[in-house]
């Protein structure tokens, strides 16, 4: 039996499932002043008194991290930052406790200048005077050479409760992102613990202990003690719930569109063969863009209760919202107003809805079910073209080989998966604009908690071998360890796939979900002066995003 | 100090793709590129749009080269992604979509020649002659001039545009007697109908930031001034830099992403740079910063040292008097053009030699001197391969008299026992035809 809740913005949604079977599932309102507290109520509400029922596992996507990042609550954080030379210091977003020392790593790892002790002494003391107890460092590739910043962390460390270290966040290039991720994490480090205290009491309550799980936004879990020293990985894990749902009720296998359409705002995912896309580079928070890996989706201001208006002889829906649909009493009419007046969905008030359209009936000099028939249309095709435009910005995406320019994977989708208020209605006109198959998958209401409570947990890893040096790169571990000249490709992929398993295996996954996979793979000729004078071999595998085994694809189904 | 533009970059660094595996154009040159263009985040800046490369098609090679026996025989799948990346570059700025681009691509272009029997200096098809023509086709820009920063003398782009008055090529290079392909002298200025209208301008060995940007200043911004060409393209070559395995300048990545700075071209394509690893990651920095608009003077390779990169006062002075003498040659140029026997045609002979694939070829050029257009060109070239060929170029604008003279002589000359094959380029209505 597993217990999957996931806490969003307005609702918080709790399913209880027992192999492929939603046993119960509800949905209440979330009380945005106490997240935690929303959370474990739900859970007791689903699990009943304690001793009753005793979950397998409990699998929480939360906004706890996201709200204190975008509410701006996080703690103050200290960040220690060497830069090298480059980009200047000015175009590196990061607040006002940032201080740029020397200690320069190159492209291949090699250290060029190192840490001066005193220059970072100074600055720590600083930050501990001002009361900072939280800080993060971060080092121009950092990621090839892990050692300056564990040099900054040596001499800095001791004064502070919490340290974030660049290279722990991810394994990718991108300076001023890995800048923005360690300073994230370690501003709500100090938040996120406390949340981890207030579920470990209430488990305990329980007695007997079973794994707690945490949703990361790239659709993966960890396990909620293993996540503690990486809160950062768990932000905007809302669209990764949803997205995981949808895989998990619908029979996803192919290139497919998975669109969540809500009031205010419609969400859109890409699968790749059944596997939902990430974000290339990382996700943006806000104001920051980090390196954390995530779904990739789009949200676009249009959903059943955007306000129409009728503009330069046609309409145009959204992005705001006023309120709920005028059939619902709301002050503007909506798409939903149209689909009511279409005879699409069932009317809470249908005088209300066609009072609210009839102005821009008359305003477009046609009638009232043309006018409807325009709006509905419009808004579907709105999305569509959202649709299509994502899907083109994917197939441009940049590629460095000849073999991917002109043989690589090009993504179009066949099936459409829709879930939300006005999935039924929409997605057979949605679909056709983009000339595909409609689905709508069961228990659509509770797709993110569903989604949550199926997730695999999911990492990756980074190893780095550079046959000149002499030297193996686990990355996001920050190991170096010596290697022969001849060490090769094959050797540093199995290095690289056993540790991950290891990796994974440490943060919750189960044996059976340990879908492994080498996402990048690449090895060059160094030459210098005309030799080889060894192999730079780069190595990225992950646990690809997907399901738990023993959940088939489509299938649970409703018992209640 | 600086104005923010959009800059398109075009990065292709073809990790699959190498002359030979320890060739100096081999998978690992734009590595480090890559890494460092990734690590400081180049492609967040909402000013940086990445873009990639399109495939040039047979007809775009064919408007520029005369491809023995056939542009399919010459160009590889990696040599039409590099000369599409650059028409790529050429789309997005002349559509408006940005202000400026960066052709980051590989394999290189400039020292193919208009005919083409094989690969020589890294090179098979010329990849900024085949953007400028495809420019003119479909852009309709007259005015080009092409600046040359590779330190090796791009004896192919200038002998692709010797006779053609409507393209400024400028080159500046190491002194081509001292490096490949020598080529490259002051002596050089193009043919009878286009006189002035190459420029080289050879440095010696060991030149610094200081000599380059003197020429810059002195030279190559007033030339521009005067010619007022519609686009400016940057062969940006980095091979001047100190650490370059194959070339013995002293130009620096400071040096670089000043020199990008000042003459603001709207397009650069890479050239060559074989330093891969401790120039072209800041090289590269450099110039994408500086055609951005973005501070780029916190951009240093980490071993630079200004002191003892300084210039030779000997440099200094031999460069002071070289760059005036120049520009007096340019300003000048209108004295040089033979108007005298127009309607006769004027020959040259040389030997090509084609290194990478080591293939000579015999070629004698004609031209017909001409003012009212660039006068058609023949050419009669015999390569080592065995096959010999005869060409016929219509130029652009061609004048009525050249166009009347270029038809006739394609079809009075047969293909089959002396030249293997016939070839008409009309550059003019873009027709290209083989017999
Ligand atoms: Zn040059
Ligand atoms: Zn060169
Ligand atoms: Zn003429």
């Amino acid at each position: 039996m597993i217990l999957g809740i996931d806490v969003g913005g307005t609702h918080t949604d709790a399913v209880l499932i027992e192999g492929r079977d939603v046993l119960e599932k509800i949905k209440v309102p979330t009380n945005s002043d106490d997240l935690g507290g929303s959370l474990l109520e739900v859970a007791e509400q689903l699990l009943g008194p304690v001793g009753s029922r005793y979950p397998d596992r409990v699998v929480f996507s939360t906004t706890i991290s996201t709200n204190a990042i975008v509410q701006d609550a996080v703690s103050t954080v200290g960040m220690i930052l060497a830069n090298g030379p480059g980009i200047p210091p000015s175009r590196i977003t990061t607040d006002k406790n940032a201080r740029f020392v020397s200690g320069y790593v190159n492209h291949r790892g090699i250290s060029v200048v190192p840490v001066d002790r005193r220059e970072v002494e100074i600055i720590a003391e600083g930050f501990h005077k001002k009361g900072i107890t939280a800080i993060g460092v971060a080092g121009k590739f950092s990621t090839r050479n892990q050692r300056l910043e564990l040099d900054i962390e040596e001499i800095a460390g001791s004064r502070f409760s919490h340290v974030s270290l660049g290279h722990r966040m991810s394994g990718n290039l991108n300076f001023p992102r890995r800048v923005a991720t360690t300073y994230l994490n370690a501003a709500v480090w100090d938040i996120y613990r406390k949340f981890i205290e207030v579920v470990n009491a209430f488990i305990n309550r329980f007695g007997k202990r079973f794994p707690v799980y945490i949703l990361k936004a790239d659709g993966g879990t960890l396990e909620i003690n293993r996540s503690a020293d990486y809160p950062v990985q768990t932000i905007l894990s809302g669209p990764a719930a949803s997205v995981m749902g949808i895989l998990s009720l619908a029979d996803c296998v192919d290139d497919a569109v998975a669109l969540d359409i809500g009031g205010t705002t419609t969400d859109i995912a890409l699968f790749a063969d059944g596997v939902p896309l990430l974000e290339p580079r990382g996700l943006t928070i806000g104001k920051y863009k980090t390196l954390i890996r995530g779904l990739r989706t789009q949200s676009i201001g249009i959903g059943g209760d955007s306000a129409v208006r009728f503009e330069n002889g046609g309409f145009v829906i959204g992005p705001h919202r006023l309120g709920p649909a005028a059939a619902f009493g709301g002050p503007a009419p909506t798409p939903t107003d149209a689909m009511i007046v279409l005879g699409l969905t069932s009317p809470d008030d249908r005088r209300k809805a066609e009072t609210a359209l009839e102005p821009l009936a008359a305003q477009a000099g046609i009638s009232l079910e043309s006018a409807a028939q325009e709006i509905f249309d419009e808004t579907c095709r709105h999305i569509a073209r959202a649709v299509t435009a994502m899907i083109e910005r994917v197939n441009a995406q940049p590629v460095y080989t000849i073999h991917e320019l002109l043989e690589g994977k090009v993504l179009r989708p066949a099936v459409l998966h829709v879930v939300g208020g006005p999935a039924q209605p929409m997605a057979p006109r949605i679909a056709e604009y983009l000339n595909c198959r409609a689905e709508i998958p069961p228990h659509a209401e509770v797709a993110n908690a569903v989604g949550a409570a199926l997730a695999r947990t999911t990492t990756e890893l980074t190893v780095l071998a550079d046959t000149e040096e002499k030297t193996l790169t686990i990355v996001e571990e920050g190991i170096r360890i010596p290697i022969s000249a001849g060490f090769t490709r094959e050797e540093a992929a199995d290095i690289c796939l056993d540790r991950l398993r290891e990796r994974a295996l440490s943060m919750g996954a189960r044996t059976e979900d340990l879908e492994l996979e080498i996402t990048e793979d690449q090895s060059f000729n160094m030459v210098r002066g005309f030799y080889t004078a060894g192999r730079n071999i780069r190595i990225k595998a992950q646990v690809k995003p997907g399901l738990i085994t023993g959940v088939e694809r489509g299938d649970p189904s409703c018992t209640q | 100090m600086h104005s923010v533009k959009r800059t398109g970059l075009i990065f292709f660094p073809a990790f699959d793709w190498a002359i030979s595996p320890t060739h100096p154009e081999r998978e690992e040159r734009l590595l480090y590129t890559q890494d460092q263009v990734f690590e400081e985040g180049l492609l967040d800046f909402e000013n940086i749009l990445e873009y990639k490369p399109g495939l040039a098609g047979q007809d775009d090679i064919n408007r520029v080269h005369i491809c023995v026996p056939e542009a399919s025989a010459i160009c590889t799948e990696s040599h039409l992604i590099s000369a599409g990346g650059a028409i790529t570059a050429a789309d997005k700025v002349l559509r408006g979509d940005v202000d400026n681009a960066f052709a980051l691509v590989r394999p290189p272009g400039h020292h193919a020649m208009r005919v083409v029997h094989g690969a020589r200096g890294f090179c098979n098809i010329n990849i900024e002659a085949v953007m400028v023509e495809y420019i003119r086709r479909h852009y309709g820009h007259r005015k080009i001039a092409i600046v040359d920063t590779d330190c090796h003398h791009g004896d192919g782009s200038q002998d692709i545009f010797w006779h053609d008055p409507d393209t400024l090529y400028i080159s500046v290079h190491q002194d081509g007697r001292t490096l490949y392909p020598g080529t490259g002298f002051p002596n050089e200025t193009g043919g009878p109908n286009a006189r002035g209208y190459t420029l080289n301008i050879p440095l010696p060995p060991e030149t610094s930031e200081e000599g380059f940007l003197f020429a810059l200043d002195n030279l190559i911004l007033p030339v521009l001034e005067d010619f007022k060409p519609d686009i400016i393209i940057n062969s940006a070559g980095q091979d001047n830099h100190y650490s370059d395995p194959i070339t013995n300048m002293n130009f620096t990545a400071q040096g670089y992403a000043i020199l990008t700075d000042r003459l603001k071209p709207h397009i650069a394509v890479l050239e060559g740079g074989y330093s891969v690893e401790t120039a072209l990651p800041y090289i590269n920095v450099g110039i994408i910063l500086a055609m951005a608009g973005i501070d780029y003077s916190f951009v240093k390779e980490p071993d630079y040292n200004p002191a003892a990169l300084r210039q030779d006062p000997e440099v200094t002075a031999y460069i002071e008097r070289l760059v005036p003498a120049l520009y007096d040659q340019w300003r000048q140029r209108g004295s040089l053009k033979a108007s005298s026997d127009i309607g006769t045609f004027e020959r040259r002979s040389r030997s090509i030699y084609y290194d990478t694939d080591n293939i000579h070829e015999e070629q004698i050029e004609s031209v017909r001197i001409c003012d009212d257009c660039g006068g058609v060109v023949t050419i009669d070239s015999m390569a080592s391969t065995g096959n010999r060929i005869f060409a016929v170029i219509v130029p652009g604008r061609a004048c009525a008299a050249c166009r009347r003279e270029g038809e006739a002589l394609f079809a009075a000359t047969k293909s089959g026992d002396v030249y293997r094959y016939v070839y008409l380029q009309d550059r003019d209505r873009d027709v290209f035809t083989r017999k």
